[in-house]
């Protein structure tokens, strides 16, 4: 038998000279991981022959502290997972206690979820596929469209007064109804955003330089992507039409009409042009809740719960059971039923999953968040195996992995 | 083609591979069973292949401490999801902490990798045959395995929360 230092010696040529590999330390801190995580890319040339990463530079301990913490005061840790789209989080932790608690949410509440839903999802969007435009050259694009970002984000700031990390809702509803500034700052953005976001489209969707630096990079295959646990737009790209909202409607997205795009080879391309054609689809289903949540009956925010949701301020003063609901939620001692729930939403890079275990006491006995980013991020050595130093980049960036999520 | 009942999971894998699940009824709708530990590879492997179950993705795997279970203090719990049939179930192993060495699934599941890493890394669960088992969140030279129930998260010596104040 032979070893495997005579195996080698066998096929090594001795004319060909042992060119040492380059080392290259693509981050913690770098302008183009987005976030604080590490790549350690071994390089032949400009050719990347490995890459590992090290992450778990922003760790924050939620599930730990979760544990410590009724359920209401957990909804501020997810706004920290994918900060980029901070509602989305949010409703789906109110989702997952509303499963537990079988709280039944009215049909408006559900619709205007919705439309914080999908304007975060935009959000997140325009973000992720302005910076692919940053990162492979085109900065015009990403200064255009960013203050529409913001426009989102006044929406929010009228909602519920914070921006970023929106803590956004209560267990059952919403803190407040929806002001009619809320509807008209949306109006606007329906009529102002779309010609600015066919703009971007026009200088980056078609542009040579764009495409030949994108098609082609990054691809994976349907197996591999579903092996390695993609979901949302990420694995959409590779060809498969797996789309929460669709599969295992939640808020009431059965009402809606809607498409869900996919894409053929899995390339940073196809990410690209299924993010865009997702930001329509947003954009028709915001509209589509503003005509439901008006349809509806004006002035229901939340649900008929009264154990779960924290009565108003003025009652707490006047009304004896408010005082005591009140009590009893700020202190945490709603009666939730022992059980284990896992609650899953279509967060703006995928599947965004709550699995919470309650034995009945003020706190979840454990609570595990499934962050898409952490799943799918680990499939990326193999993406970008054999590809350029500058096609790494791009990989990563349409990749939309938030520094947040992956570390938790 | 969509959703497939618990009966026909649980009458399927019996078939084919005996009685190896012990069901736990779950009052949310999802089939949840538990696996012995010496089975897990080979049913998991078994509802991946199966053509009539493909239960090709794995959605998420954690751990969870029960300090008062003697024998069984840790729990490994999966998330598998059948695409095809727009199916969830969960599988749960128990192991003991003195003892906690479970299967890899990275042989099935390429997801597995960062997965187990993270449920080693919180609760210090081996997992036979993983490739790299290191910490992934925390750092390389930590010892204690942070979301074990003996960590309390604040202060034991902190008297102003003490539950009595509170009539707990």
């Amino acid at each position: 038998m032979k070893t495997n230092l005579e195996f080698t010696a066998e096929f090594h040529q001795p004319d060909m000279p042992d060119i040492p590999y380059n080392t290259l330390n693509l981050g913690p801190t770098h302008p183009a991981t987005h976030g604080i995580f590490q790549n350690v890319l071994k390089l032949d040339g400009e050719r990347i022959v490995s890459g590992e990463q090290t992450i778990g530079y922003i760790h924050r301990a939620f599930e730990k502290i979760a544990e410590r913490r009724p359920f209401y005061q957990i909804t501020p840790l997810t706004d920290r997972l994918n900060y980029c789209s901070a509602p989305i989080n949010n409703t789906g932790w109110y989702l997952t206690v509303e499963k537990l608690l079988g709280v039944k949410v009215p049909k408006r509440v559900d619709y205007m979820r919705v439309m914080v839903m999908e304007l975060a999802r935009v959000a997140d969007h325009l973000i992720c596929n302005s910076i692919l435009g940053v990162d492979t050259g085109a900065l015009t694009g990403f200064t255009y469209v960013y203050q529409y970002r913001e426009k989102i984000y006044e929406i929010y700031e009228e909602i519920c007064g914070a921006r970023l990390t929106t803590n956004m809702g209560r267990i059952g509803g919403f803190e407040r109804d929806f002001n009619p500034k809320v509807f008209e700052l949306t109006r606007k953005f329906l009529k102002e955003f779309p010609p600015v976001w066919r703009e971007f489209e026009n200088l980056l969707t078609r542009n040579r330089i764009f495409m030949d630096r994108t098609i082609g990079t990054g691809g994976l295959s349907v197996e591999r992507a579903l092996n390695y646990g993609f979901t949302g737009p990420n694995l959409r790209a590779c060809g498969i039409d797996y789309d929460l909202r669709t599969e295992e409607p939640y808020c009431s997205y059965e009402d809606f009409k809607f498409d869900v795009p996919v894409g053929t080879t899995g390339d940073t391309y196809d990410r690209y042009v299924v993010r865009n054609e997702e930001i329509w689809q947003s954009l028709s289903l915001i509209e589509q809740a503003i005509q439901k949540i008006e349809a509806e009956p004006a002035g229901i925010y939340h649900a008929d719960a009264d154990h779960y949701y924290l009565p108003p301020k003025q009652e707490v003063y006047k009304n004896m059971e408010a005082l005591i609901y009140h009590f009893k939620i700020i202190m945490g001692e709603i009666d939730a039923p022992a059980g284990e729930v896992y609650q899953a939403v279509e967060g703006a890079n995928g599947e965004l999953g709550f699995y919470l275990i309650s034995d009945g006491g003020r706190t979840p006995y454990r609570l595990h968040f499934r962050r898409p980013c952490f799943i799918y991020y680990q499939a990326y050595p193999e993406m970008v195996k054999g590809q350029m130093l500058s096609d790494a980049i791009v990989v990563m960036s349409s990749l939309n992995v938030i520094a947040g999520e992956l570390d938790a | 083609m969509s959703g497939i009942s618990h009966e026909q999971i649980s009458s399927h894998v019996t078939t084919q591979l005996g009685e190896v699940l012990t069901m736990i009824p779950d009052a949310y709708g999802i089939f949840t069973a538990e696996v012995p530990l010496n089975q897990l590879y080979r049913v998991v492997h078994f509802l991946f292949k199966d053509p009539a179950l493909e239960f090709n993705f794995l959605t998420d795997i954690c751990g969870v401490h029960y300090p008062d279970a003697a024998g069984r203090e840790l729990a490994v719990v999966y998330h598998i999801q059948s695409m095809r049939h727009n199916t969830r179930l969960r599988l749960k192993v128990f192991v003991p902490v003195s003892k906690p060495e479970v299967p890899s699934l990275t042989g099935i599941y390429a997801s597995a990798n960062w997965m187990e890493r993270e449920t080693y890394d919180f609760y210090g669960v081996q997992f036979l045959g993983h490739p790299d088992l290191r910490r992934i969140l925390n750092m390389d030279e930590m010892v204690d395995f942070p979301l074990r129930k003996e960590f309390p998260l604040e202060d034991p010596l902190r008297e102003d929360k003490k539950d009595y104040h509170f009539g707990r």
